[in-house]
C-alpha cells in the first residue's frame, strides 16, 4: 500500500495567526490595486465584461499578427475612439470592446460595428483580411439587470448554504462555512484584480464553482470533528480540529491534485475563451483547501468560544472537549511531525 | 440487494445511458441556398451544442416601452402572445433546432443557430407586422388645414427646432420590412381576376407637382401627388415633418378622423429625391386580423417576386363589403404604419385573395414577408436588448480544445487513480468511465444545451467525480490499519464515508440549483452540467464501485489483502 501523509499530526491550528496574516495581506493588496484599477480605468474597478456593463464586444481572427495600432486606428477610423482594443490570447486574435450609452436599452448593433471595422482594416492590410469570430452587444440597463442578478445568485446561494449546513450540522459549523466562504470571494476578488481577468457570467459560474468546491472541502473535515466529537475522548475542540484536518490530510491531498490536475488541462489546452474561468478555477483549488483549514477552522473555535453549547444528552462529548478546550490556557500541541 | 440484482441495475443504466446517446436520424426542414425549403437528415449524437459551440445567432428581446408606457403585468401578457408569433416565424424560417423560449417575465430569447446574417434575423424578430388596409383621402382635407396646421407650427415655436431637426438624418426612425421594397415599387391589391390593382398608376411625381402653398414651414414641405391624398416631401425634409408630427397639437390639427402616412415610394425629381406620404381614413377598412395564408411567388406579369395572401371567409365577407363601397377610391396597404408602395385603385369588389408586389426585391424578402404576414402580428413592438453572434469555426475551435482538455484530463485522473490506489484505483477508474457515460446521457436525456463552460463544467467534474472515491478509500484503508478484515473494511470504509459523501455534494447540488434559477444561457448549461454530474458520480462511487468490490470479493474467497 503506497500512502502520502499518513497518520500525521501536525498542528495546523498553530499557524493561524501567520495564515490570517497572510491572507489579509493578500486580500488587502487585491483591494488596493482594485483602487488603483478604478483610478486608471475611469471608475471600473474590475474589468467587467459587456454583459455587466452594457456595449459590444468583437472578436476578430487574423490570418497573421497584424501590427497592434493598425488595429487601433481602424477602431478610431470607424468611430469607437473610446474602445477597448486587446489582443485575445494570439497575437492573431484582437477583441475590440466598445462601451454603451449611459441608459441604453437596446442593444447597439455589434455586427455593423465589427463589419465597419472589418472595412476600414480590408482596406489598410489588404494582405492579412481580419474575419468577426464573434460578436455580442448587450443594452446598457440589461447590463445592471445582470450584476443585480448575480449578486443575488451568491446571496442566495449563501443562505441556502447555510441553511442545509445548520440542518445536517449545527448553526456553529454552517456560519463558519460561510465565513470561510466569504473569504475565498474576497482572495478570488483579489485574485481577478491581479491578474485583470475580464468578469463575464462564465466567471461567475466559475466562482459559484470554487464556493461549491471550498465548502465541499469544509464539510469533509467538518464532518470529521462531527464524528470525533461524538467519541468522547478527552480532547479540546482544538485538538479535535487537528486531529479531523490529519486524518482527512490523504484524502484534501488526492482530491486536490485530481482537481488541479483537471483545471491544468483547461487551462493549458481548452483555449482562450474559457482561459478566465480556468485561472479562478486553479486560484479556487488554492484558496478553498486554505480557508477549509484556517478560516473555517479557526472561526469555529472563536464561536465556541464566543458562544459555548449547553450540555445535552446527545452532545455531551462535544460540551466536554469544549470546556476542556476553555479550561486550559494554552492547549497542548497535538504532536508534532 | 443482491450481488445480480446490483450487477443488473448496472447494466440497465448502461443500456438505457447507450440508448440516449445513440447515434439517431434527424429530418429537419432547411432553407439551401437558393432559398427554397427541403427536408435534410443528419445522423448524429443526439446531444444538444449551444451557440456558442455550433455558432449563431442568439437575441434576447423585450417590449419596447420607450414609445408608450406599458404596465408590467400587460407586458408579461403581451410577451406571451409575443412568444407565440416569434416562435412561428422563427420555426417557419428554415434552421434546424431554433430555440424561442420565455425568459423571467419579461424577455424571449431566440437562439437561431448557423444563421450569420443577425441583420436579418432582428428584422424577422422585430417586424411588428401589423397590416391594414385603408382608404386614401379624396376630400382634399389636408389642402385645407394646411393654414391651420402652420399656424400650430408657428405658435409651438417648433420652427426654431428646424435647423437641428433639418440636420438629422433622413432615415425614418422605424426600420422595418420597408426596407424590403425598393424606390420604384408599387403595391396593389386585387383579386383573382385582378380587378383592382392593373390600374396602379404609372403617373411619376413630375407629371403634375406644384407647390401647395408659399410661406408656412408646415405646408412648404409639401408638394401636391398625382392621385388624391398624395403628397410629396423631400427626403431631407422627412425628419422636420416627423418632428412636427410628433407634436401633440400638430396632432390635434390634422383632419379629423385622418391619418398621415409615410410611403415606402421615394422619386426623383431634379436631382432631388422626395418620399410619398398619404392621406388615410384613420380607421382602416380590414386588418391583417384575418389572413389565413400568405406565400411568396413569382408574378406572373414578370413584375418580380409577389406575396400572395388569402383571408378568411369573414375577412373576405368584409373586404367585399367594404371595398365595394369604396369604388373608385384609392386603397393603401399599410404595414407597421407605412404603405406598402402606391395605393392602387379600386375598381370592383376584392374577395378572400389579393398580392402584394415586392418591386426590384429578392425572393428570399418576399419569403420573410410572407413569413411574418403568416404568423401575424406582434400584439407589442419589441426591442433587442442583448445579442450575440458566434462564427462557425470559433466554435468549432471550441468544441476540439475543450475535447483536448477533456482527454487530458481524463489521462491524468487515469493515472493518478491507479498508480495511488492501484487495484482498487482501477475499479475507481471503471467507476469514472460509466460516470461519463451516466453524465452525457442524462444530458442528452434532459435535452440540456452543451455550452462551452458546459464542458469545462464537466472536464472539471471528471477532477471532483473521483473524490467519493478518495474518501471512502481512505476510509477503507483506515478500517484495514484497524486490523479489520478486508471484507468488513470495504462495508465500513463505505458506511464511514457515506454522510461526508452527501452532506458535500447536497450543498453543491444547492449551489448549483441557484445557479440554474438565475443564470442565462451558458450558465444555465453550465449548472446543468454541473448537477448531473454530481448524481452521476453519486451513483458510480457508491452503488457501481460497491458492486465492483462485492463482485471481486465473490470470485476471491476470503481474501486476505486488498490492493488499495
Amino acid at each position: 500500500m503506497f500512502r502520502i501523509l499518513h497518520d500525521t499530526k501536525y498542528d495546523f491550528i498553530k499557524y493561524w495567526k501567520t495564515a490570517a496574516t497572510g491572507t489579509i495581506a493578500f486580500i488587502i493588496l487585491g483591494m488596493i490595486l482594485l483602487g488603483v484599477h478604478a483610478a486608471r480605468h475611469n471608475g471600473h474597478a474590475l474589468n467587467y465584461s459587456v454583459e455587466f456593463t452594457g456595449g459590444s464586444t468583437m472578436q476578430l481572427q487574423f490570418a497573421k499578427a497584424p501590427p497592434a495600432d493598425a488595429v487601433r486606428n481602424a477602431v478610431d477610423q470607424a468611430g469607437y475612439a473610446g474602445a477597448e482594443v486587446t489582443t485575445f490570447g494570439d497575437p492573431k486574435d484582437f477583441l475590440v470592446k466598445v462601451q454603451a450609452k449611459e441608459g441604453a436599452a437596446t442593444a447597439v448593433n455589434a455586427d455593423s460595428v465589427g463589419a465597419e471595422i472589418a472595412r476600414i482594416l480590408a482596406v489598410r492590410l489588404p494582405d492579412n483580411p481580419a474575419k468577426i469570430g464573434r460578436t455580442e452587444s448587450v443594452g446598457a440597463s440589461v447590463g445592471n439587470e445582470l450584476t443585480t442578478k448575480a449578486i443575488t445568485a451568491i446571496l442566495i446561494s449563501f443562505i441556502v448554504t447555510l441553511i442545509y449546513l445548520a440542518i445536517r450540522f449545527e448553526w456553529r459549523f454552517g456560519l463558519a462555512a460561510t465565513i470561510a466562504t466569504m473569504h475565498d470571494i474576497l482572495t478570488t476578488m483579489a485574485f481577478l484584480a491581479m491578474m485583470r481577468l475580464e468578469i463575464s457570467l462564465t466567471v461567475v459560474a466559475a466562482l459559484l464553482t470554487v464556493i461549491g468546491y471550498s465548502l465541499n472541502d469544509t464539510i469533509i473535515i467538518f464532518d470529521r470533528v462531527r464524528e470525533n466529537l461524538k467519541k468522547q475522548r478527552k480532547e479540546s475542540l482544538r485538538d479535535v480540529l487537528n486531529r479531523s484536518i490529519n486524518e482527512t490530510l490523504p484524502r484534501s491531498v488526492l482530491t486536490h491534485v485530481t482537481v488541479f490536475a483537471a483545471t491544468m488541462a483547461l487551462l493549458i489546452f481548452a483555449g482562450e475563451v474559457i482561459r478566465p474561468f480556468s485561472w479562478i478555477m486553479a486560484f479556487g483549488v488554492f484558496t478553498g483547501t486554505f480557508s477549509s483549514i484556517y478560516v473555517a477552522g479557526a472561526i469555529l473555535l472563536w464561536i465556541e468560544r464566543k458562544w459555548p453549547r449547553t450540555t445535552t444528552p446527545e452532545n455531551k462529548g462535544a460540551a466536554r472537549a469544549l470546556s476542556e478546550g476553555r479550561k486550559r490556557e494554552r492547549p497542548t500541541p497535538v504532536g508534532t511531525p | 440487494m443482491s450481488l445480480r440484482a446490483r450487477i443488473l441495475t448496472i447494466l440497465a443504466l448502461c443500456a438505457v445511458s447507450i440508448f440516449f446517446l445513440f447515434p439517431r436520424t434527424v429530418t429537419t426542414r432547411v432553407r439551401g441556398a437558393n432559398g427554397v425549403f427541403h427536408e435534410d437528415t443528419v445522423r448524429k449524437v443526439p446531444l444538444q451544442e449551444g451557440l456558442d459551440l455550433k455558432g449563431g445567432t442568439y437575441l434576447a428581446l423585450e417590449v419596447n416601452d420607450s414609445a408608450q408606457t406599458i404596465p408590467a403585468d400587460k407586458k408579461a401578457d403581451a410577451i406571451d402572445r409575443a412568444l407565440k408569433t416569434v416562435r412561428t416565424r422563427i420555426e417557419g424560417y428554415g434552421v434546424s433546432e431554433p430555440i424561442v423560449q420565455k425568459q423571467g417575465n419579461d424577455r424571449i430569447v431566440v437562439e437561431i443557430p448557423g444563421i450569420q446574417d443577425p441583420t436579418r434575423a432582428r428584422k424577422l424578430v422585430q417586424e411588428q407586422a401589423f397590416l391594414q388596409f385603408m382608404i386614401t383621402d379624396k376630400s382634399q382635407a389636408l389642402e385645407r388645414a394646411l393654414p391651420r396646421l402652420d399656424q400650430v407650427v408657428k405658435q409651438r415655436g417648433l420652427l426654431a427646432k428646424v435647423p437641428g431637426a433639418a440636420a438629422a438624418t433622413p432615415t425614418p426612425a422605424n426600420k422595418g420590412l420597408q426596407g424590403l421594397l425598393t424606390t420604384a415599387d408599387t403595391s396593389k391589391a386585387n383579386d383573382s381576376t385582378k380587378k383592382a390593382g392593373a390600374a396602379a398608376s404609372k403617373d411619376s411625381a413630375a407629371n403634375d407637382s406644384l407647390k401647395l402653398q408659399a410661406g408656412g414651414a408646415f405646408s412648404s414641405l409639401f408638394q401636391q401627388g398625382s392621385m388624391p391624398g398624395e403628397f410629396y416631401v423631400e427626403s431631407d425634409k422627412v425628419a422636420q415633418l416627423q418632428d412636427f408630427l410628433a407634436d401633440s397639437a400638430v396632432q390635434a390639427a390634422l383632419p379629423p378622423g385622418k391619418t398621415l402616412l409615410p410611403s415606402t415610394d421615394s422619386a426623383s425629381l431634379q436631382g432631388k429625391w422626395y418620399r410619398a406620404w398619404y392621406l388615410v381614413d384613420s380607421k382602416p377598412i380590414i386588418t391583417g386580423e384575418y389572413l389565413t395564408n400568405a406565400r411568396p411567388a413569382q408574378s406572373p406579369t414578370g413584375e418580380g417576386p409577389i406575396v400572395e395572401f388569402e383571408m378568411d371567409n369573414v375577412g373576405g365577407r368584409r373586404f367585399r363589403t367594404e371595398t365595394g363601397r369604396h369604388i373608385q377610391d384609392y386603397m393603401a396597404i399599410v404595414l407597421d404604419g407605412r404603405v406598402m408602395g402606391r395605393p392602387p385603385v379600386i375598381e370592383s369588389a376584392i374577395g378572400t385573395r389579393g398580392q402584394i408586389t415586392m418591386g426590384g426585391k429578392s425572393l428570399a424578402d418576399a419569403q420573410d414577408l410572407a413569413l411574418v404576414l403568416r404568423a401575424g402580428a406582434l400584439p407589442v413592438p419589441l426591442r433587442v436588448a442583448e445579442q450575440q453572434v458566434i462564427g462557425p469555426s470559433l466554435g468549432a475551435d471550441s468544441v476540439n480544445k475543450g475535447m483536448r482538455a477533456m482527454i487530458i484530463s481524463v489521462a491524468l485522473v487515469i493515472i493518478i487513480m491507479i498508480g495511488y490506489y492501484r487495484f482498487s484505483g482501477v475499479l475507481a477508474v471503471g467507476g469514472l468511465i460509466l460516470y461519463m457515460l451516466y453524465t452525457l446521457a442524462t444530458l442528452a436525456g434532459f435535452n440540456a444545451v452543451l455550452t462551452l463552460p458546459g464542458i469545462a463544467g464537466f472536464v472539471l467534474s471528471i477532477g471532483m467525480a473521483v473524490d467519493s472515491n478518495v474518501l471512502i478509500f481512505e476510509r477503507i484503508r483506515e478500517e484495514l490499519a484497524r486490523g479489520k478484515t478486508v471484507r468488513t473494511s470495504i462495508d465500513e470504509g463505505f458506511r464511514h464515508a457515506m454522510p461526508a459523501i452527501v452532506d458535500s455534494n447536497v450543498s453543491t447540488i444547492l449551489t448549483a440549483a441557484v445557479l440554474y434559477q438565475f443564470g442565462t444561457g451558458a450558465v444555465k448549461g453550465f449548472a446543468v452540467t454541473l448537477i448531473a454530474g454530481i448524481v452521476a458520480s453519486l451513483v458510480t462511487s457508491i452503488f457501481v464501485v460497491r458492486t465492483f468490490y462485492l463482485l471481486w470479493l465473490n470470485r476471491s474467497r476470503g481474501a486476505q489483502t486488498l490492493s488499495i
